[in-house]
């Protein structure tokens, strides 16, 4: 079957997706976004988080076609994301619409471009993760930037016990979890600086 | 495989009518394990995603009718005072990411019985909606809905719209067992919510037996013990010989297993243990203490 959504403010078509197939196959496979993690396979993990019309979900528990005229925003977008956030152009949780304009993406071109995240800045979840040595081998970051930045969006100033609670769904294997807080709690510092 | 798709909850019906077999999909986090592991390839996929008051829910006067897919993350959220039970048992599903899209109607199509909704289910008093094109609607009481491990009283035809559950009248609480508080499917769980209207209390059990139940017995004890001390109108504590014979009784209804997530007899002990506790905590606060229902997973 085909499926069309909008990914990171684009409109694409996936075709010969398979009925059963998650969203994250066609994000991974048909589309050129690996940066979804393929893990568990079973929503244990949290390395798959992608933003559903704004709710973090576990992209491996979404069937494809459920995706089908919907707003998905992966960890290759964050950075657009959070910049349009910051420039106003939504209100938390309601980020979708806004995306469409597009303005900073080039013209539909054949590679993945800024699709993939390439040549644009950090968002600054991201960065915080870099300054804060948040990352060690780096395969459950992009759901935990993911989560991060959903809890930041929703809750400027998270308490220690807040992080926990919304990072619960993400596990890191190298049992990174006090540089993660760290950088949480850093972006979260940075952003009510309004660094 | 075939993806479908309708608009509407009649288009809905009427796909399931002509595909028995079909899976309703909703959140997919139950659905989705098992065809990204292999462990099951249906021949229809109903996406149920489309049909927006699904995800819709009523207060009314004496229940909240909650629509099948209200995701777990809006109970916690909405409807802590109406129904506390179910309100603690959603706050211990697996983790944000799960509880943005898992509902009390796919707990209830699965009917595992480690599901964490059921315990604050019985426990509360509900009936579940269900409806087919061909028969129209009917209310399942909940003491009926579970016919055994992952079956329930549900036709081929028929989809779960929605679950007419009682407002609470009194404090309630569910308790689970785990090796931590996120992403733990329930080693066992206990809910109990007290009835003061009718001077009665509710009980469920999960992960103990083959479907979640009530402690009957340990309901009829109790309720016969506080209205022989008088506990309702003189707000005493339980004597702690009556706490122990219903934890007793507790342990006594459960039927479990040994599995990878622990032994028979440990489930058996926690049991009692949390309907001991929860027995307590609900107690105190029905005496107007300061304690409230929150804080108890």
């Amino acid at each position: 079957m085909r499926v069309n959504f909008t990914v990171n403010g684009r409109p694409r078509e996936a075709d010969d997706v398979w009925e059963g197939e998650s969203l994250l196959y066609v994000l991974r496979e048909r589309l050129g976004l690996p940066g979804s993690k393929n893990a568990c396979e079973q929503g244990e993990c949290g390395s798959c988080t992608v933003r559903l019309d704004g709710v973090p979900v576990c992209a491996c528990l979404v069937a494809a076609g459920q995706a089908e005229g919907r707003e998905v925003v992966t960890v290759e977008g964050l950075a657009d994301y959070a910049r349009q956030r910051a420039q106003g152009g939504c209100a938390a949780g309601a980020c979708g619409t806004s995306l469409q304009d597009g303005r900073h993406r080039p013209a539909e071109g054949t590679g993945t471009g800024s699709q993939a995240g390439e040549g644009t800045e950090l968002s600054p979840v991201q960065q915080a993760f870099i300054d804060a040595g948040a990352v060690q081998c780096g395969f459950c970051t992009p759901g935990l930037l993911v989560a991060s930045d959903e809890l930041l969006e929703r809750n400027p100033n998270p308490t220690d016990a807040d992080i926990r609670e919304a990072l619960s769904g993400n596990l890191c294997r190298c049992t990174g979890y006090e540089k993660i807080m760290d950088a949480v709690r850093l972006a979260a510092a940075r952003q009510s600086e309004g660094v | 495989m075939d993806f479908l798709r309708p608009a509407s909850w009649e288009e809905a019906l009427a796909a399931k009518a002509e595909h028995p077999t079909a899976v309703p999909i909703a959140g997919g986090t139950d659905v989705m394990v098992e065809i990204n592991f292999d462990h099951r390839r249906p021949e229809y996929l109903l996406d149920l995603n489309r049909i927006g008051d699904l995800s819709e829910w009523e207060v009314g006067a004496d229940t909240v009718r909650l629509g099948a897919s209200v995701p777990y993350t809006q109970i916690m959220e909405n409807l802590r005072a109406e129904l506390p039970g179910l309100a603690l048992a959603s706050h211990t599903v697996a983790s944000p990411q799960i509880r943005n899209r898992g509902g009390v109607g796919g707990n209830l199509g699965t009917a595992s019985p480690a599901g964490d909704a059921h315990p604050a289910l019985l426990a509360a008093g509900a009936e579940v909606e269900v409806e087919s094109a061909a028969r129209g609607t009917r209310l399942i009481p909940i003491d009926a809905f579970y016919t055994g491990v992952k079956r329930n009283a549900l036709q081929p035809d028929e989809l779960i719209r929605a679950v007419h559950v009682r407002k609470a009248d009194g404090p309630q609480q569910f308790s689970k067992v785990g090796t931590r508080n996120a992403m733990v499917i329930a080693v066992c769980a206990f809910g109990l919510a007290l009835h003061p209207v009718t001077r009665t209390v509710r009980t469920g059990i999960g992960s103990a037996a083959p479907t979640p139940v009530r402690a009957e017995a340990a309901e009829e004890f109790l309720n016969a013990a506080l209205e022989e001390g008088g506990f309702w109108d003189n707000g005493k504590i339980i004597t702690p010989s009556v706490a122990k014979r219903f934890a007793d009784l507790c342990s006594a209804a459960c039927n479990p297993i040994d599995d990878v997530r622990g032994t028979a007899s440990y489930r058996r002990h926690a049991v009692g243990v949390m309907a001991r506790r929860t027995l307590t905590w609900t107690w105190e606060s029905y005496r107007g203490t300061h304690r409230t229902t929150e804080g108890a997973a």
